[in-house]
């Protein structure tokens, strides 16, 4: 069974699948859409108090939680829209220019 | 078992025999009797078919694909704009690999808005993706679309199957047909087993992706390689269906073809008209015959070419406009085939019978005079022309 590691913007098309029928899910896991951005959120984890306003207001669940915490941002799905920033009632999140948190 | 049945009749019959899993049904004259008959057989629990009544044709199509997709068994019905309104979904259906079955019951394209049978509708979609083959009278019609199924489920074409009759002309006239038994007709068939399928639990999936450039086409060369491979399908299934049946099918059917110098290409009932006038010319001794074009998608331009090589001047009768300004759709088709062969007939187009307008044998004659005039002076006068309406000129 194809599956999507197998496939990149080099398979040929016999051994793409058939229609574009995709077999499992989840694919989107696995898709670095982070290369989309032009702002980037940087976490200031002393301020933030993991009150979990943010993750749930992400758009793109790139916003992890462990143990109750919220973890540092998934930059890899991340497209930098800021609504965190913008809910974030303790200015724990600030975004910055450009594609990278710095 | 010999039956007496409209083409409507035969088709709802063949549905009830098949017992699909899921029917999308709305109707439209004059396909609308085929989702009617099979609602009685629902409605009196002969067949076990989720039938889906909806709101629109492109709902039906919907409905279909989502079904298709899912594992389910599943079959339509309709006719010129109710074809037309599906036109976005015939494309996806095909793409996604669906092997739905659809009997078009062929009514022109509005507008003017008519009722009447041409091909307008069907060849609209000659683009889609759908295998198309199309029935001369109420037997094919049965016949065609019993095989629908093994060829657009088979894994080297996994595509949808359009079955085509004429409106009214076949699908509201009574012939004679004979049917086959209910369990011949499911061991023919068999059973529809997917290896991947929106219900299957065992791996979750998912249908109709969208691509990037890099992808859309690899995806489209594949189903190119699909309706390729179709040809050789729908001949084997032909073969299996004659050991069940007598009766033979092919691409098209050549109709006194052998020695033929002056020949008809045409798709549909007008084959029946054809035949009784080159009965007519043959007792007069002219070398007339007839290419009834049986599956119109894929193309069987190579045996085409092969059948009319040795003919002198053909016709290719049309019953739809495509407005190429360069002939119909059909004509496109068979000059394209021709056009490696060292040698090749003398070939014209009549676009004829738009809007139900009747053909008769003695119009067929004078096809065969002008075949014939042609063959002796070389000249082929304009090559595309229009046959039945009135015209100021020949009013005169």
């Amino acid at each position: 069974m194809i599956k999507a590691k197998d496939i990149n913007e080099r398979t040929p098309w016999q051994d793409l699948t058939t229609g574009g029928d995709i077999y499992e899910p989840g694919t989107a896991r696995a898709f670095n859409t982070g290369t989309w951005r032009t702002n980037t959120p940087v976490f200031h984890e002393e301020a933030c108090k993991h009150c979990m306003l943010c993750i749930p207001f992400c758009p793109d669940s790139s916003i992890p939680v462990k143990d109750g915490k919220r973890l540092d941002f998934n930059y890899m799905h991340c497209k930098g829209c800021g609504i965190c920033e913008n809910v974030c009632p303790f200015k724990a999140i600030t975004m910055v220019s450009g594609g990278v948190a710095l | 078992m010999s039956s007496c049945l409209s083409g409507n009749e035969a088709v709802a019959y063949a549905i009830k025999q098949i017992n699909p899993d899921v029917m999308g049904a709305f109707p439209i004259t004059p396909s609308t009797e085929i989702p009617e008959y099979f609602a009685d057989y629902v409605a009196n629990g002969e067949v076990n078919t989720e039938f889906v009544t909806v709101e629109s044709e492109h709902s039906s199509m919907s409905v279909c694909i989502a079904a298709q997709a899912a594992g389910a068994r599943s079959v339509n019905a309709t006719s010129s704009c109710g074809l037309a309104l599906m036109y976005e979904l015939l494309y996806v259906a095909a793409s996604c690999r669906l092997p739905i079955t659809l009997a078009c019951v062929n009514r022109t394209l509005s507008g003017p808005i008519n009722i009447n049978n041409d091909h307008s509708d069907s060849m609209g979609a000659r683009d889609s993706g759908w295998i198309q083959i199309y029935a001369e009278n109420n037997q094919e019609a049965y016949d065609n679309f019993l095989m629908a199924m093994p060829i657009g489920e088979h894994l080297s074409v996994r595509l949808p199957v359009m079955t085509c009759m004429d409106g009214f002309i076949t699908s509201h006239a009574i012939e004679n047909i004979e049917l086959l038994e209910t369990d011949t007709v499911r061991r023919f068939i068999g059973d529809y087993n997917p290896e991947n399928y929106l219900l299957k639990k065992e791996n979750p999936m998912a249908v109709g992706p969208y691509d990037v450039s890099a992808y859309y086409m690899e995806h489209k060369v594949q189903e190119a390689e699909a309706m390729k491979s179709a040809k050789a399908r729908i001949v084997e299934v032909a073969t299996e269906f004659e050991k069940i049946s007598g009766r033979r099918y092919g691409l098209f059917e050549e109709y006194k073809m052998e020695d033929a110098d002056l020949a008809l290409v045409l798709i549909g009932s007008s084959a029946g008209t054809a035949k009784a006038a080159i009965d007519r010319l043959r007792e007069k001794g002219v070398r007339a015959g007839l290419v009834k074009i049986r599956v119109f998608r894929p193309f069987p331009g190579e045996e085409l070419a092969r059948a009319l090589a040795n003919t002198k001047v053909a016709a290719v009768m049309d019953k739809s406009e495509g407005f190429s300004a360069n002939g119909g759709p059909l004509f496109a088709e068979t000059r394209s085939a021709l056009y490696d062969l060292k040698e090749r007939p003398y070939l014209i187009n009549i676009v004829y019978g738009l809007g139900g307008r009747d053909l008769k044998t003695a119009d067929i004659e004078k096809v065969f005079g002008r075949l014939a005039d042609i063959a002796l002076t070389g000249e082929i006068g304009p090559t595309y022309t229009h046959m039945g309406q009135r015209s100021k000129e020949e009013m005169e």
